[in-house]
């Protein structure tokens, strides 16, 4: 069980780095510009030259996909890196402190709950307007909630730990009990959250681009490239497949990656998917 | 018990009103005056003149303080005022209690479908651990829960309106016009609960209990419906609760694809209309039920688990 579970992590990684080697070497790998227009070249399916048909413009698609998973990734990792730093600092202030600290974030935590999230992340990006930073702001709001409660959790059954008082006595500051002692034990569940939680900050990010609030076209954005195909889905279906391909492709291996870790590091852990 | 439900209860008003601060100062800090946009939704960008924006911010009240302006818009959206739309200047509260069916039936029907779907083949592949039939459905789940629903919503229509003209690509108020809306919406839930359904039956079926009834000698159709299903439910109705919402929030994406008349597509239109006082309705709406549902869940879990007390969680 658990041997298979690995293996999944294992090939979430491998296709994690291949995908990150295809957005760094984009440049060397596509075989045209993904922004360069040949009208005379529009709508062709799939063929040596481009190898994922071109879309109404006559651009390239795999060129498009291939430039699609720089954006994505990091749109992804960056939502996710800000959504957590915001989620570890309140949960850790949040399970340390308790009292009324604690009430007020907890309290603000539920009141961000009780949004739907991407509704939330909608209204935010559609009202400051359409780009990719937007779209940062608008998904990270929504994303630190689940992180501050997990990490609030741990710190609350930690600090009651014989060695919290030790260091206490010994005259270590709040700052490096929380540094030294509290962290290092939120270390692991927010890995396994991380993993998931960039899959599906990427899904939410190509589902506003989808809805035209968010990244816009011309630039390759998976999201934006299935909205605009949409179009044509009765005689050139291959622009609307291949973009949503790598979006799959990509959640599924964060999603791998992210249940592999969960049973590698954090075998009787009952944290949620944060989704 | 009582003493939770009050409590909850008062949670519920805390929540509520930070969801209707939230809510308004959303639309209060997007970028531009907001008297120069409503003047401009309603007579458009040649027509307006420094008087009449003026004179909107007048009648609405633009200038006043925030918060007073917060308890104003409060106090009417308590009475059941929602204002008008900026656009067409109807009433708010006509035109989404027009669109709350389309999308209550598209969620309920999603919720079944995915219910029929994914309880059966958790069972299922629980049973026969490691079969082939159990392979096949983690699979299937695996694969349902990192779909893009907006893609497959495509991918349905791809195979089912263009190459095989079975159904239409929108339309509203038949049978057959919900049936590819709700397949895209209940995909994922359906493969949420599958894993989950599977995972929960599976430990129930090394319980003590199960070994016991099966010694007794009865059958084992009985044995998994009557007694493993029924101590594995408790998980799986959680998760329905938790993922409603989520069911809910989807309507936005899937009502766009396939014109569905309803609330998530009215907010979408209402976006790119920038008809803020929509916007903003719409955004509470959501926000209203998804905290009922979690009441209501909740309250349930007392019911269905006599195991669980809330005398310490707050």
């Amino acid at each position: 069980m658990t041997l298979f579970k690995n293996k999944l992590a294992l090939i979430g990684l491998v296709i994690i780095v291949i995908i990150a080697i295809g957005a760094v070497f984009a440049p060397l790998i596509a075989p045209n510009n993904p922004n360069e227009q040949i009208l005379e070249q529009a709508l062709k399916h799939p063929s040596i030259e481009y190898p994922f048909g071109t879309d109404e413009f006559g651009r390239c698609i795999f060129s498009r996909v291939l430039y699609g998973s720089r954006i994505s990734l990091q749109i992804g990792v960056t939502i996710t890196f800000i959504s957590s730093v915001i989620g570890i600092t309140l949960g850790l202030i949040s399970g340390f402190y308790g009292g009324v600290i604690d009430e007020i974030i907890m309290r603000i935590v539920d009141i961000f709950l009780a949004f739907p999230g991407l509704i939330l992340a909608l209204v935010v990006a559609g009202l400051l307007g359409p780009g990719r930073l937007n779209v940062i702001i608008a998904l990270s709001l929504v994303g630190w909630m689940g992180y501050a409660r997990v990490v609030r959790g741990v710190v609350l059954s930690e600090k009651e730990k014989e060695f919290v008082e030790n260091a206490r006595s010994l005259g270590a500051s709040d700052l490096y009990i929380i540094y030294h002692h509290m962290l290092p034990n939120v270390i692991n569940p927010v890995i396994i959250m991380a993993s998931i939680g960039v899959g599906y900050a990427i899904l939410s990010a190509a589902g506003l681009s989808f809805l035209g609030i968010g990244v816009q076209p011309p630039t390759p954005e998976w999201g934006s490239m299935l909205s605009s195909g949409k179009v044509y889905i009765q005689t050139s279906p291959h622009l609307t497949i291949f973009p949503g391909i790598a979006i799959m492709i990509t959640v599924l291996a964060f999603n791998f990656l992210g249940d592999g870790l969960r049973d590698y590091l954090d075998p009787r852990s009952n944290i949620q998917k944060i989704e | 018990m009582l003493a939770f439900i009050a409590k909850r209860f008062l949670l519920l008003i805390v929540v509520l009103l930070g969801v209707t601060m939230m809510t308004f100062l959303l639309i209060n800090i997007a970028p531009g005056d907001p008297a120069e946009m409503i003047a401009i939704a309603r007579y458009g960008l040649e027509n307006i003149t420094a008087d009449e924006i003026e004179q909107i911010r007048q009648s609405e009240g633009l200038d006043d303080p925030l918060i007073i302006q917060y308890f104003c818009w409060l106090g009417h959206v308590l009475k059941g005022d929602f204002g008008r739309s900026l656009i067409t200047g109807d009433p708010i509260l006509k035109e989404i209690s027009a669109r709350f069916p389309a999308t209550m039936i598209l969620a309920f029907i999603s919720l079944i479908i995915s219910l029929l779907i994914s309880i059966p083949a958790g069972i299922i592949s629980a049973v026969k651990q490691n079969s082939c039939i159990d392979y096949l459905t983690r699979t299937g789940a695996m694969l349902g829960t990192s779909i893009p629903n907006f893609w497959l919503g495509l991918l349905l229509i791809l195979f089912f309106s263009v190459t095989l003209g079975w159904l239409p690509v929108f339309g509203y108020g038949e049978v057959r016009h919900i049936i590819l809306p709700s397949i895209t919406l209940g995909t994922g839930l359906a493969a949420i609960i599958t894993r989950l359904t599977r995972s929960s039956m599976l430990e129930v079926l090394n319980q003590d209990y199960i070994i016991t009834a099966r010694s007794k000698g009865l059958y084992e159709k009985c044995v998994i419906l009557h007694h493993a299903l029924k101590n594995a439910l408790i998980p799986i109705i959680t998760i329905i609760g938790m993922q409603l919402g989520h069911l809910l929030e989807g309507t936005v994406i899937v009502e766009s694809i396939f014109a569905w008349p309803g609330i998530g597509k009215l907010l979408v239109d209402s976006i790119f209309a920038r008809d803020f006082a929509m916007v903003q309705a719409c955004v509470l709406l959501f926000a209203i039920l998804f905290v009922i549902i979690n009441l209501v869940i909740d309250i349930l879990y007392m019911f269905i688990d006599p195991r669980i007390h809330y005398k310490k969680e707050g």
